[in-house]
């Protein structure tokens, strides 16, 4: 069936350049631009490590947890950046991991750490795919009230559940055999270090490629539109319930390092606080920005051992004082002070 | 037998007043404002201490410490919705959640600084120190005075909000704000007065509650998903909804730790999962 | 006459007591270009939402290329080809235009699963998606945030989004409304150049589009379809005329 032809007056349009030719190699909207800022925290951090691993001795402990709180980070940042997905219970994946290799230790007796982590990714990624079903049904305030009520959950459990767990004791008697049977955790604490900075490379190399991907972008437009996003063809349920499966799974991880590199599980590991600080760190270092999450779980994991040192009642004020400031005056976080500062050392970005 | 069913009714009843005077507050506030306040459990606590610093320390009588746990609070509640909070409305969750833990755990610094880490108990008046005989069983007079409170409170706010002008005001804002602006009504001066009232009923509910919810530091920690849950279940912008709510999981709470003691609160939160799960909204949500 | 690619089965839908959507039995064969139109509120936004799953019909059924599709979800039909632009930008506002686009590719290529990055993918996709934009004229708008945009140019957006699409049917939602005068030429200009086997459904208030595009013209009001017909029919037809286009016509 031939198309009506219809004459219309010409009407003046943009010059229309050669198809690609003036396409650009940013990419702004997803915040993978500003890759200077990305670039300058990776070798800000990178150093840090370096100079901790020659001289810091006495911060090879200190220095595990920041690398742990690093990945927790990051995977609380894919959820509530990338995806969108508010939760005050994330606790509960990062505790669950830990008690996944605290138990299978304690009591069958599976001391090899990186299987170790394997079984904690797999038991937080189910209970993030169970949950992720039902706590993705609901949006908004209820979405929130469901993390919370999970986590709130698990924790009674973990509370009542005495003969597996410890209870309020804690899981006591934890022993990891050496890596790839190789390398002891020392009593400095330099394998510790040195084995979560290797599963932190490996988490951030897989986090950054992801939220570059096609999948990663498809997060973000979830975030950004959910209708439109299903209207161009995503089933955006089955691509949130991924991600948070995912990110359920990265906390397990991180939460087992924990338990192997302190040898010890308390319940603190799934406590409401938990949930509520890597929520603070996330929005501190800036969320929707990998880089921006790992510098805030450096800066708050610092931060919190010398207040907390110094004047450990207040600690809170100096929390509460500095996530205010943040959340009022800089809604991008210290990342989005790093592009500024960044911005106004540089001419002019072209456009 | 009746006996344990009258302990579990009595004090199931007595806590769930004290869920509903501290929470439906925050259920009117979010669902006018759209203000997911995190914080709002703090302002009960302080409510507490008002009551604790009027009763112990200038001997004031506990009818009077009451109201001025209500007045001092809702007017702190003005002055940061007048200040921060109001920057807030229409900001993603996400800040709202950020800005609303900071504020409570600036004020979880504040109250350690001023009165300690330990718990704070008001004093009670002689009149309601005593026993009551309830169907054969005897029951602290104070928690039926609690119970009461929270019937007469749901009274009031019924009354504020149904029959007033200002309470209509309010339902229309809840209801449809761009309409309600459009109408002429002044939804910055609703907001503040929303906020204060909120606030100054839960200041109210942590002086009342203090025997039931204990006051601490954390109290607003401690104690906020007990509120979020009656606010969720019970449904935003509602009166009824949180008492029903609160009603719901007060009852079931005490039974179950009175009843199965091994599983703890286990129950509530069993629950209030399969509540949200049914009905996203809550119970009576006026808005989700 | 060819199968109907899209039909529609006594489709109602109430809101309340609000019948929008009165027993509608449309179809729509491929390469044909028809228009709906009606009064305000009645209901020809509603009827797309039916047609693609944004609202759920309370009775009948929709029939996609010979399958009923009325139980599958938005994403199911978009996957078959299905395809619709908002009447109020719906756009992912924060992210360039280019990157609007690139994501539409993305999930029309099967390409939203994959985790990890191609360079020399990304780069193919985003000559595609420049390749859209150059038809609507937006190709210097590629790397400025939806926001940025004057509302005329994001509903340019909303278009784009929809070709990068390849739909079988296309439902455009008032594709003029909100750009300038001088400017709705751009839009003419693509409504031209679609695919001839292309199936187009078109709401649209400027009655010049039209009768100017339109092989046939369905009529809503209240919900119910009042005539149906070839643009001469509907031009000659009275009560047309008298319920709805009033006295301004010139066809
Ligand atoms: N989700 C909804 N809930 C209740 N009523 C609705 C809903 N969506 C639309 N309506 C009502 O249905 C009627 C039809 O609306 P619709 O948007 O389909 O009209 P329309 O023909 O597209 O009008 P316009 O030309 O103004 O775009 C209107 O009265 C509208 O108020
Ligand atoms: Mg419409």
């Amino acid at each position: 069936m031939p198309r009506p032809t219809v004459r219309v007056e010409p009407v003046k349009r943009l010059s229309v350049p050669h198809p690609g030719a003036a396409a650009p190699s940013t990419w702004r909207g997803l915040a993978m631009g500003r890759t200077g800022s990305d670039l300058a925290i990776a070798i800000l951090l990178g150093l840090g490590a370096l100079a901790t691993l020659a001289f810091g001795e006495s911060y090879w402990l200190l220095g595990s947890q920041v690398a742990i709180t690093m990945i927790f980070a990051l995977s609380v940042d894919l959820l509530v950046g990338f995806a969108g997905i508010v939760t005050l219970g994330h606790a509960v994946f990062f505790g669950v991991g830990a008690y996944s290799v605290g138990i299978a230790s304690v009591r069958l007796g599976w001391t090899e750490p990186l299987l170790g982590l394997l079984l904690a990714a797999a038991v937080a990624a189910l209970l993030g795919a169970a949950t992720g079903v039902l706590v993705l049904r609901t949006r908004g305030l209820g979405q929130l009230m469901l993390t919370m009520a999970f986590a709130s959950m698990v924790y009674e459990i973990a509370n009542r559940a005495k003969p597996l767990t410890g209870g309020a004791d804690g899981l006591q008697g934890m022993v990891v055999s050496p890596i790839l049977g190789l390398f002891d955790f020392d009593i400095f604490g330099l394998t510790a270090f040195l084995y979560t900075l290797a599963v932190l490379a490996a988490v951030v190399v897989f986090a950054v490629l992801m939220t570059r991907s096609p999948y990663g972008r498809s997060l973000v437009g979830i975030r950004e539109n959910r209708v439109r996003m299903q209207a161009i063809g995503t089933g955006v349920q089955k691509r949130l319930l991924s991600v948070y499966t995912l990110s359920a799974a990265l906390a397990g991880i991180a939460g087992a390092l924990l338990a192997q590199t302190s040898q010890f599980v308390g319940l603190n590991v799934l406590h409401f606080s938990l949930s509520g600080e890597i929520l603070i760190i996330v929005a501190l270092g800036g969320a929707g920005r990998l880089w921006g999450a790992l510098l805030g779980a450096v800066v708050f994991t610092l931060f919190k051992d010398r207040l907390s040192a110094l004047d450990p009642a207040y600690w809170y004020f100096w929390l509460g004082l500095l996530l205010a400031v943040i959340v009022l005056f800089a809604p991008k976080g210290l990342i989005g002070l790093v592009d500024r500062l960044l911005a106004a050392g540089r001419p002019k970005e072209t456009a | 037998m009746i006996t344990a069913a009258l302990t579990i009714l009595f004090h199931g009843l007595a806590f769930a007043m004290v869920l509903y005077i501290v929470s439906v507050g925050l259920g009117i506030t979010m669902g006018l404002m759209n203000f997911a306040n995190l914080a709002h459990g703090a302002f009960a606590a302080a409510g507490g201490y008002v009551v604790v610093v009027a009763t112990r320390s200038l001997g004031l009588p506990f009818w009077v410490a009451l109201p001025a746990a209500f007045v001092v609070v809702a007017l702190a509640g003005a002055v940061v919705e007048r200040l921060v909070v109001r920057t807030l409305y229409g900001a993603d969750e996400l800040r709202q959640v950020l800005f609303s833990i900071a504020l409570l755990f600036m004020a979880i610094a504040g109250f350690t600084a001023a009165f300690g880490p330990l718990q704070q108990q008001p004093e009670i008046p002689a009149a309601l120190s005593g026993q009551i005989a309830l169907g054969g069983v005897e029951f602290p007079s104070y928690r039926a005075f609690v119970i009461a409170a929270g019937v007469v409170i749901l009274a009031a706010l019924w009354l504020l909000i149904g029959r007033t002008r200002i309470g209509m005001r309010i339902r229309a804002a809840v209801d449809n704000r761009n309409m309600a602006e459009a109408i002429g009504v002044d939804t910055r001066m609703l907001f503040t007065l929303t906020f204060a009232l909120g606030t100054g009923i839960a200041g109210l509910g942590g002086g009342i509650g203090a025997d039931v919810l204990s006051i601490t530091p954390t109290y607003g920690q401690e104690y906020l998903v007990l509120f979020l849950i009656v606010v969720a279940v019970g449904g935003l912008g509602s009166i009824f909804g949180p008492f029903l709510a609160a009603l719901c999981i007060g009852v079931v709470d005490v039974a179950g730790k009175y009843l199965i003691p091994e599983f703890g609160a286990f129950f509530i939160y069993g629950v209030v999962i399969a509540i949200l799960l049914a009905k996203p909204a809550g119970l009576f949500g006026v808005r989700s | 006459m060819t199968a109907a690619i899209l039909e529609t089965r006594a489709l109602h839908k109430n809101f309340g007591a609000l019948a929008v959507a009165q027993n509608i039995n449309f179809s729509l064969e491929p390469g044909r270009f028809e228009a709906l139109i009606g009064p305000n509120g009645a209901g020809k936004s509603t009827f797309i939402n039916l047609l693609t799953g944004l609202v759920p019909p309370t009775s009948g059924s929709v029939i996609l290329d010979g399958q009923d599709v009325t139980a599958l979800p938005i994403e199911a039909r978009v996957k078959r080809g299905l395809v619709r632009t908002f009447q109020i930008n719906t756009l992912f506002n924060n992210l360039t235009v280019a990157e609007n686009v690139i994501l539409a590719l993305d999930e029309h290529h099967g390409q939203g699963w994959r985790p990890l990055p191609s360079p020399s993918r990304r780069r193919r996709i985003r000559d595609e998606a420049y390749d859209i934009l150059g038809r609507l004229g937006l190709t210097p708008w590629g790397n400025r945030e939806v926001r940025e945009l004057p509302y005329g140019r994001q509903r340019l957006v909303e278009i784009a989004i929809a070709l990068a699409l390849r739909p079988k049917v296309l439902l455009l939602d008032e594709p003029a409304a909100g750009i300038p005068s001088t400017e709705t030429g751009t839009v003419i200009e693509v409504l031209e150049n679609l695919a001839s086997d292309l199936a187009v459904l078109i709401i649209e208030h400027d009655m010049d589009l039209v009768f100017r595009f339109a092989q046939r013209i369905t009529v809503l009001v209240q919900g119910a379809v009042l005539a149906r017909g070839t643009p001469d029919e509907i031009a000659d037809n009275e009560t047309v005329k008298a319920v709805y286009l009033g006295e301004g016509i010139h066809a």
